[in-house]
């Protein structure tokens, strides 16, 4: 088992605590006098760094959410100087302005520490070629990667998303042994090889490092099949700084935080209280350590659970499990609470549907309808009408025995569906609100 | 008697149909036959080519999902009752058949069968007396 920082990930958890305590302690103080944000935000809740006793007191601090972050467009969050901050990223901004974050050069040191913990932890090694097929930009997922793996002494492929062929003719041709992507753009890249004739199984590629969107285990073991690697997810978001927040080692039992620099903690996302230890709730994170954008208790929006107990791999570093959803991705169809991840779940189950399939969400007579589009790829389902109508049925039946869910399906042409090199645009929602 | 078919899923929406022969015009390959079936949302063609090898590969690389299948073509004169013939030979001879069409070519019809025993068939209905096109 490779360690990046053995001593840091190992930490007897009691020191770990401590450690986090005094960071705690001078972020609270640090944010107080260079923020004026947080100055005012602390005020008003009557924070001081000297009121924070032990790591529950943090229960005091308000939390910090994506809206804030947004009204303070585009620098106003920022503990430095300008000229301090040495690179800016910001998160895709779906609606209105971007969410924006700035790293000063520590900054960019310890994320690629981060990062390079949570390779080498997947099994990556200097010994890997790495083709990182997330498009480079603004987002933080391509740069992280990068940094990270450069760190460990990889050798860094930087190939970027799109022009899919052309990827598999470096894999190929340079021998790639590691992929970074998302895992729907893995599995894709899969279905393209084997179209020009290149089965994905016969490169190179052994291990996959994935992230930026979730993946059911469903989804997982299906990509592991195509490619003959073994897959390990990543997690992070921009706003605390990008991948490297949480990572999984070999025994594939949650995601390792980088405890040391990220405080993690789980509440009730309805009322806001903090939820025992072992429960499920939203993911709020504090970065300790960071110098440009330092948050207190962000909310993630993402619904998880965390594990205390020393890993099997000997990291002391508590885990996430991959969240089920995002808080905000919860759709209520027809009354029925669900994450897209499990009807995900039972679709992948069944063999003749493909991987790929969407949600589409409509409004009939005021009331939802509930449609879900899948690519027909088995070629055998065409030598009789029985055969599609049958399938039409059994996804039909399965949605309705295991999430009550009355679907109606609709066959499409294979590559039909709306898709992202990026994230999987999975669910369509056209509701009248 | 016996040829190859190929059969595609059509999704059935506005102009996929003409999309997907459009295809098959340009890489110069002819349709012989042609059935096309549906439903409310979607549709199997059916065809028969001259080059069917030519055209699934064709089809692969425009990601279109389809398969090759063999079907029996039987020659029928074009006059009443001629199809009536065949198909209670078929009967006669417990040959379960899952699908027909035509292709009408000059003085003869000719039936397409997606039927149960491809050889059992052919070697019983020429035994019948009947017989495939010499080229489709």
């Amino acid at each position: 088992m490779n360690f990046f920082q053995r001593d840091i990930e190992t930490m007897p958890r009691k020191e770990l605590e401590a450690l986090q305590l005094a960071r705690l302690r001078h972020l609270v103080d640090y944010v107080d006098r260079n923020v004026p944000f947080y100055h005012k935000r602390l005020a008003e809740a009557g924070v001081t760094a000297d009121k924070i006793k032990t790591l529950s007191d943090i229960q005091y601090i308000p939390y910090t959410t994506k809206a804030d972050i947004r009204d303070t467009y585009p620098f106003g969050l920022f503990a430095v100087d300008r000229k301090k901050i040495v690179r800016i990223h910001a998160s895709s901004g779906t609606t209105g302005k971007p969410t924006v974050v700035g790293y000063t050069k520590q900054d960019l040191d310890t994320w690629s520490e981060c990062v390079a913990r949570l390779t080498m932890a997947a099994g990556a090694s200097e010994d890997d070629i790495v083709q990182i097929c997330f498009g480079y930009g603004l987002f933080t997922g391509a740069l992280g990667l990068h940094y990270g793996l450069e760190k460990i002494g990889a050798t860094v492929v930087p190939s970027s998303s799109g022009n899919t062929e052309k990827q598999i003719m470096l894999m190929k041709d340079f021998g790639t042994t590691a992929l970074v992507s998302t895992p729907s753009y893995a599995y894709y890249i899969s279905e393209v090889a084997r179209d020009i004739g290149v089965d994905p199984r016969t490169l190179n590629v052994r291990l996959g490092l994935f992230g930026s969107e979730g993946c059911t285990p469903e989804m997982r073991q299906k990509i592991e099949e195509a490619w003959n690697l073994f897959a390990t997810d990543n997690y992070g978001m921009s706003e605390l700084m990008g991948p490297g927040v949480s990572g999984e080692c070999r025994e594939r039992c949650g995601m390792h935080f980088a405890e040391d620099h990220f405080l993690p903690e789980i509440i009730n996302p309805e009322t806001g209280e903090v939820l025992p230890r072992g429960e499920q709730g939203e993911l709020v994170v504090t970065t300790l350590t960071k110098e440009g954008i330092p948050l207190l208790r962000y909310r993630t929006k993402d619904i998880t659970r965390i594990h205390y107990d020393t890993c099997a791999c000997g990291r002391t570093h508590a885990r996430m499990d991959k969240p089920t959803g995002r808080s905000d991705d919860m759709l209520k169809i027809k009354g029925v609470n669900v994450f897209p991840s499990q009807i995900e779940s039972v679709l992948i189950a069944i063999p003749q549907v493909g991987a790929n399939y969407q949600i589409v969400l409509g409004t009939k007579n005021y009331m939802d309808t509930f449609e879900i589009n899948i690519e027909v790829t088995d070629a055998a389902l065409l030598d009789h009408y029985g055969e599609l109508e049958k399938l039409q049925k059994l996804v039909h039946h399965k949605l309705q025995t295991v999430l009550g869910l009355d679907a109606k399906i609709n066959l499409v042409q294979p590559r039909s569906l709306e898709r992202f090199q990026g994230k999987a645009r999975r669910v369509v929602d056209n509701r009248v609100k | 008697m016996i040829t190859k078919q190929i059969s595609i899923f059509i999704e059935n929406r506005h102009g996929r149909l003409a999309e997907v022969t459009d295809i098959i015009a340009k890489n110069g390959i002819n349709i012989r036959a042609l059935s096309v079936a549906d439903t409310t949302s979607f549709g199997i063609l059916r065809l028969i080519v001259d080059d069917p090898e030519r055209l699934e590969g064709i089809l692969r690389e425009n990601r279109i999902t389809a398969s090759i299948t063999s079907v029996l073509t039987v020659c029928i004169g074009d006059k009443p009752g001629a199809l009536v013939d065949l198909l209670r030979k078929l009967e006669d001879i417990q040959i379960e058949y899952m699908y027909t069409y035509i292709s009408a070519d000059g003085g003869d019809a000719c039936i397409i069968l997606r039927v149960d025993r491809d050889e059992e068939a052919v070697h019983r209905l020429t035994a019948a007396g009947f017989r495939g096109p010499d080229k489709i």
